[in-house]
């Protein structure tokens, strides 16, 4: 199947949201042509214009309830919203059920408001560059705020808030010593910490224990990579709405203090510096693995090792050297299925 | 990781959903927990939608597939409806709109007529359904 490109790009610049719906489905399916669609939406994403905030925690921390609280904040304020909500899928069959929309249904009688489910599927590692192309072509639709819901408990999910430029790190109130098992890489890039469901027993205690841990990263040895901004934790209860003002102040906030410290910029430049990396090392391994096949297959490389006849430098020499970069030129458009199973 | 994959095929994407003020989800919830266990990628909206929160969110998630649940004999009226939107969004041409629940026999027909692909009564087989998707999903 081939992609209506222009129909596509036009049809998504004039606000038309199945053709953003169909240009995201392109890029979750990685269908032939979709990086020259990507590509032709590059021009009108201005990573200005859109504030990318990120939401993570665990599940059950009350994620897409504030979420929706959010949307109608900023809809209060008449900007557009656009949401990725990410949910792993089901390991076994490759299906999933991703149920967030169910909270969001209130706020959806509102053309203003774009909505999509998004599944871990198959890509792994991939999923953060598929999110990061979706949040291009709802910028390049025009949303002022796009949301990146995950649920944080992985690596890959770690990797999709990276996307974003805010990010928001819930804590439900009872975590206890859950707070002190927090991982590392959620913690550093959490920009604004938020205790839900604050009106339970134990929120205050896990505001304290926060505030702890956050003086400890602060005064621990390593960098400092606070950057100015000092990490504030609020506490909402989203189910009442309550505290969602602040939070959209402390958004603000951290915006302004990414504007003000140059962090926007060089967020976007790590950003893109990691995205063309990716794109290369994803055509370098469709490359590697037709070398490979033309090695006779790895088993049999390995196989050779085994036997004595080759060493496994000689043997990975010989795979590059059989390496042709045509096969990795050809494969930048034509990528579809075997690169959406690959392992990082 | 999939099989979907595996087989260089797009992962089938359905919206299930419960229409209108009938609050018996046990259907929805079977069926959306089988088509996962298919390997289709189902978006599940919950209760107590109107038709045009089921077009739209047919719309901005891009499904093959929208099955409505309905128990509560309103099918006459909102079916229709949710035709209509997704015609108007240009979207019915490629979406397989399937009906779970009770239907009368006599209502099937027109429903068909109308543009349901099929009605899937109580008793159904739950295979009978995930490979009706499978052989009649818009590719």
């Amino acid at each position: 199947m081939s992609l209506p490109t222009e129909t596509l790009v036009e049809g998504l610049l004039a606000g038309e949201q199945r053709a953003l719906a169909r240009t995201i489905s392109a890029i979750e399916n990685r269908t032939e042509g979709y990086r020259d669609l990507v590509a032709r939406l590059y021009e009108h994403a201005d990573p200005n214009e859109t504030a990318v905030i990120g939401v993570t925690g665990s599940p059950g921390s009350g994620k897409s309830t504030l979420v929706e609280e959010l949307i109608a904040a900023y809809r209060g304020r008449d900007l557009d919203v656009g949401v990725i909500a990410v949910d792993p899928s089901s390991p076994y069959s490759g299906g999933a059920v991703l149920g967030d929309r169910i909270r969001v249904s209130s706020t959806m009688e509102d053309s203003g408001v774009f909505f999509r489910s998004m599944s871990a599927r198959g890509a792994l590692g991939g999923l953060s560059t598929a999110a990061t192309e979706a949040v291009r072509a709802l910028s390049a639709f025009g949303m002022d705020v796009v949301f990146l819901e995950t649920v944080g408990t992985g690596q890959n999910e770690i990797d999709v808030v990276r996307a974003a430029d805010s990010v928001l790190l819930l804590v439900p109130p009872d975590a206890g010593d859950v707070v002190q098992t927090l991982k590392a890489g959620v913690l550093e890039i959490a920009d604004i910490f938020v205790v839900n469901k604050a009106d339970l027993d134990g929120a205050e205690r896990t505001v304290h224990e926060l505030e702890d841990m956050l003086r400890m990263a602060n005064e621990g040895p390593g960098p400092d990579r606070s950057d100015g901004w000092e990490k504030p934790i609020l506490t909402t209860v989203a189910t009442e709405g309550e505290g969602i003002d602040d939070l959209v102040g402390a958004l603000e906030d951290h915006r302004s203090h990414l504007r003000a410290s140059g962090g926007l910029a060089s967020a976007a430049t790590e950003r893109t510096a990691a995205e063309v990396r990716t794109l290369v090392e994803d055509d370098l391994e469709t490359a590697i693995a037709a070398a490979i096949d033309r090695r006779g297959g790895m088993d049999a490389i390995a196989e050779s090792v085994l036997d004595g006849s080759a060493d496994p430098y000689s043997a990975a020499r010989e795979i590059i050297e059989a390496m042709d970069l045509e096969d990795a030129l050809e494969a930048g458009d034509t990528h579809a299925a075997q690169d959406a199973r690959r392992r990082p | 990781m999939g099989a979907q994959q595996e087989h260089g095929q797009e992962t089938i994407r359905c919206l299930i959903a419960k229409v209108g003020l009938d609050g018996h989800d046990r259907g929805a919830q079977v069926i959306a927990r089988a088509f996962r266990d298919a390997g289709f990628e189902v978006i599940y909206s919950g209760l107590h939608n109107a038709p045009e929160d089921i077009v739209r969110a047919a719309v901005q998630e891009d499904v093959d597939v929208v099955g409505v649940s309905i128990l509560s004999g309103a099918h006459n009226t909102v079916i229709p409806e949710i035709l209509d939107g997704l015609e108007a969004e240009n979207a019915l041409e490629d979406t397989l709109l399937i009906v779970g629940g009770v239907v009368p026999d006599e209502d099937i027909e027109d429903l068909k007529a109308a543009g349901v692909a099929e009605v899937f009564g109580p008793g159904t087989d739950l295979d009978t359904t995930i490979e009706f998707v499978r052989e009649n999903a818009p590719r």
